[in-house]
């Protein structure tokens, strides 16, 4: 037995290799990145990124009919974009254990949208898990696979923000089952595996009645448990949920769900019965608390007006719980007395400049953000770092929905007649995520929208993960690098254009280029994200050169934390001259190039100088 | 000391989390539960973070609530400002005297407020709060991108949990850092807890 401090996410990596997984697959999201990043290393596993979630769950299916256990991993989206395959393979089951983790994102810390992926495992018929802490997340693998392998049916693992990045002492066995020696026996079934109308019909019954088997064995499932004490107030809840109600009902009855898909309605009634008056604390959606109702169970908990519910909630619908959150809504309700109140001291601060993520100084999206605003561009954009360019001063792009939206919607637009022009903007690991069919609909249905790929030659958002334009695998392997012109043209693009983004004359042109011709085109702006182990190496600060700076604010437009105001004025214009942070500034010249009076020094004049 | 609970806050890329993560080995170190917690992700590139540990003989929540801290580690002067409520009444405060101008002071649009009004609110909470020069002790130590504040403040905080030896927070911290950085942070360490020599605080005696 081994001790470990180990986040929520790096419990669940320790628990799919201690329980034998061979095979998982992922395309990196948060919360959920830290999972494969973790079992990467480990021996005797193999774990890949995938360019998608949809593409990772079939590997993670082929794998699992080949008799190995499998792991797909993604955040709450991820789900979206693989919806397809996680209904088929609960139709056809697997020959051994499939988990699927995801990751949903209550609060969206980084996220588009809120949902609860509970709801999917209902749709789908497929049970699932939730664990509470970092030692239930590890311990829920391994029983995820044995439920999987037992009932023929996925399993999902959900974990919750809160759960993947806290962290908390996990005894680990530190071992994994013997690898087998002969490869696993490769059973092929056509009428389990090939979901044509006839086969599929015959196989609805079967996981419906699956599923009805999954609630039975939910009534004794060890996970399910039930902390009788005081009986006036019952409270069911499920994941982290669990712990804010424990820390703020240290005395309530408490029936702990560790699957919530189906739930245990036999233990369920009979929980209620111990109890004078039943609440649900559960994150986002109702949703065991409509399992319940379902039953005839008078219930509290929060009202859907989705759900046709009417009235108010105690607990909220939107964001994520805490214990104040959950205390406050409890005093309000009167399942607790006001003087359950934590003193807290509120000063009066006025108002306070505002601190969010923001592009980092020397990032190469901020020149090509520069460049569309210059010529009043509408930007359709996409989910990556280059979504942060939205905010003053840069204020692009100008719409951001989900990954690989950008195209589409750009050439929506213009097939809808509006003369702007609008540009997609994405990134490297989204076009290879969602963005290629849709710019191969630009080709086919005679758009002409310029899609601007911004090549930072990374996953960038999530940490830097490997993608298909890297050369390199998530396990470290050398492979081919795909090459984004060949595959722009491939897909039938024939206007093709490669710049430095750091270049803004370049970028410029070309985006003329393209915007002057009606045809569809494209535009790789490439330059390695400035944070990777090889850009910090030529990191090199600029200096201003205060004779020749007169205040006009030309260097503040292009949103560039490393550019900022110096106590000097001016004489004649009176406004404040433009400093470079030498410890923020990575030499990336976009100021530079824009400044009309060549008042910041390049690196060339710089090294010039210091020669001289 | 029966239970403890630590919040941190600072400009993403400060070392919030190394911080957070040497608050836990203590704690695990000397035999409480510990519960960390943290948010990844967009968190980064310059905005806003904050980290949550707790101690204590059994932890639930891994979030503090408002109220609830009983020690803030603020690693920018702004931050400590803009999260000061969440601090227990009377609970210990110290501040990294270090300012990251947030993109729409640098550009003009907003005043970062001045040292007096950053003071006065604080000590509306407190009376125990305190500026620490992480930075500038840092950078006496000359690589001031290999040492930082964060170290530093520890330091400082070592000062005001007598019951914990120096040798406990020493080893957590050697074994976060570059193994050629290890001495430097070291010296920073001890440098943040000197600084704090002289100040006296009754903060403890109330959790």
């Amino acid at each position: 037995m081994v001790r470990r401090f180990l986040s929520g996410n790096e419990a669940v990596a320790w628990g799919a290799w201690e329980s034998g997984v061979r095979v998982a697959a992922a395309y990196p999201g948060t919360p959920s990145t830290e999972i494969l990043e973790t079992l990467a290393p480990m021996p005797n596993v193999y774990a890949e990124w995938c360019p998608n979630e949809k593409v990772a769950l079939d590997v993670a299916v082929g794998a699992a009919y080949a008799g190995s256990r499998a792991m797909a991993v993604m955040k709450h989206v991820g789900l979206n974009v693989a919806a397809d395959s996680f209904f088929y393979a609960s139709m056809t089951g697997m020959q051994a254990g499939l988990v699927i983790v995801n990751a949903d994102d209550p609060f969206m810390h980084s996220s588009q949208n809120e949902q609860d992926n509970r709801r999917y495992c209902k749709f789908a018929r497929v049970p699932c898990l939730e664990p509470s802490d970092s030692q239930e997340a590890r311990d829920l693998v391994g029983v995820a696979l044995e439920l999987s392998e037992q009932f023929d049916t996925p399993v999902m693992l959900r974990l919750t923000t809160r759960l993947s990045h806290s962290s908390a002492v996990v005894e680990l066995l530190g071992t994994r089952p013997p690898e087998r020696v002969q490869a696993p026996a490769y059973h092929l079934d056509t009428t389990k595996y090939v979901m044509v109308p006839g086969n599929a019909r015959r196989r609805h019954p079967v996981i419906e009645e699956r599923i009805a088997k999954l609630a039975e064995y939910a009534e004794t499932f060890r996970f399910n448990r039930m902390e009788l004490k005081d009986t006036a107030l019952g409270i069911v809840t499920n994941g982290v949920a669990y712990q804010y109600a424990r820390e703020v009902f240290p005395e309530a009855s408490i029936l702990r769900l560790g699957m919530t898909y189906p739930v245990p309605q036999k233990l369920l009634r009979e929980f209620a019965a111990k109890v004078e008056r039943l609440v649900v604390i559960e994150e986002l959606d109702p949703f065991l608390e409509e399992e319940i109702r379902l039953l005839g169970i008078p219930v509290e908990g929060k009202v859907s007006a989705a759900a046709g519910g009417r009235g108010k909630s105690i607990f909220p619908i939107c964001g994520e719980l805490d214990q104040q959150i959950v205390r406050e809504s409890a005093i309000k309700a009167e399942l607790l007395p006001a003087s359950a109140r934590v003193p807290v001291v509120r000063p009066e601060k006025g108002a306070l400049p505002p601190r969010p993520p923001i592009l980092c100084p020397g990032c190469p999206h901020r020149g090509v953000f520069y460049v569309t605003n210059k010529l009043k561009l509408v930007v359709n954009g996409d989910i990556g770092c280059y979504t942060l360019g939205f905010l003053p001063p840069l204020g692009a792009p100008h719409t951001c929905g989900c990954m690989g939206a950008s195209i589409g919607v750009a050439h929506g637009v213009a097939k809808a007649g509006i003369v702007e022009r609008n540009v997609a903007v994405l990134g490297d690991s989204t076009f290879f995520h969602t963005g290629m069919p849709a710019l191969l609909n630009v080709a086919w249905n005679r758009g002409n929208t310029v899609t601007i790929i911004l090549d930072n030659r990374t996953t960038a958002m999530t940490g830097h993960q490997e993608n298909p334009g890297t050369g390199h695998t998530l396990q470290g392997a050398e492979t081919v690098q795909v090459e984004l012109e060949a595959l722009a043209r491939a897909l039938g693009i024939q206007r093709v254009h490669t710049v430095d983004s750091y270049n803004l004359k370049q970028v410029e042109a070309a985006l003329q280029d393209c915007l002057n011709a009606n045809e569809p085109s494209v535009v790789i702006a490439r330059r390695e994200c400035a944070l990777m182990p090889e850009a910090r190496k030529s990191w090199m600060p600029l200096r201003v050169d205060e004779e020749r700076c007169n205040g006009c604010g030309l260097c503040f437009r292009v949103g560039c934390p490393a550019v900022v105001k110096s106590d000097v004025l001016d004489a004649k214009t009176g406004k404040p001259k433009a400093r470079l942070d030498a410890l923020l500034c990575t030499g990336c010249e976009i100021c530079a190039q824009v400044c009309a009076r060549k008042a910041i020094l390049t690196r060339a004049q710089l090294t010039e100088a210091e020669e001289a | 000391m029966t239970k403890m609970s630590f919040l941190l806050a600072g400009v993403g890329g400060q070392g919030t989390i190394l911080a957070s993560d040497v608050l836990a080995a203590v704690g695990l170190q000397m035999g409480y539960d510990v519960k960390k917690s943290e948010v990844h992700g967009m968190a980064q590139r310059g905005g806003s973070v904050t980290s949550n540990v707790r101690w204590d003989a059994k932890v639930y929540s891994p979030l503090i609530g408002p109220g609830e801290a009983d020690v803030f580690l603020a690693l920018e002067k702004l931050e400590a400002l803009r999260h000061i409520e969440m601090l227990r009444p009377g609970g210990l405060v110290l501040v990294n005297d270090y300012v990251i101008s947030p993109l729409s002071v640098s550009s003009g649009n907003d005043d970062y407020p001045d040292d007096e009004r950053i003071r006065s609110v604080l000590s509306s909470v407190t009376p125990n709060s305190f500026f620490v020069a992480g930075v500038t002790l840092a950078e006496s130590l000359g690589n001031a991108r290999a040492v930082r504040g964060n170290v530093v403040l520890l330091g400082a905080l070592s000062h005001f949990i007598a019951d914990i030896p120096v040798e406990t927070w020493l080893q957590a911290v050697r074994e976060r850092v570059p193994t050629k950085f290890a001495d430097l942070n070291e010296r920073a360490f001890r440098l943040g807890r000197a600084s704090m020599q002289e100040r006296k605080s009754d903060w403890a005696s109330h959790a």
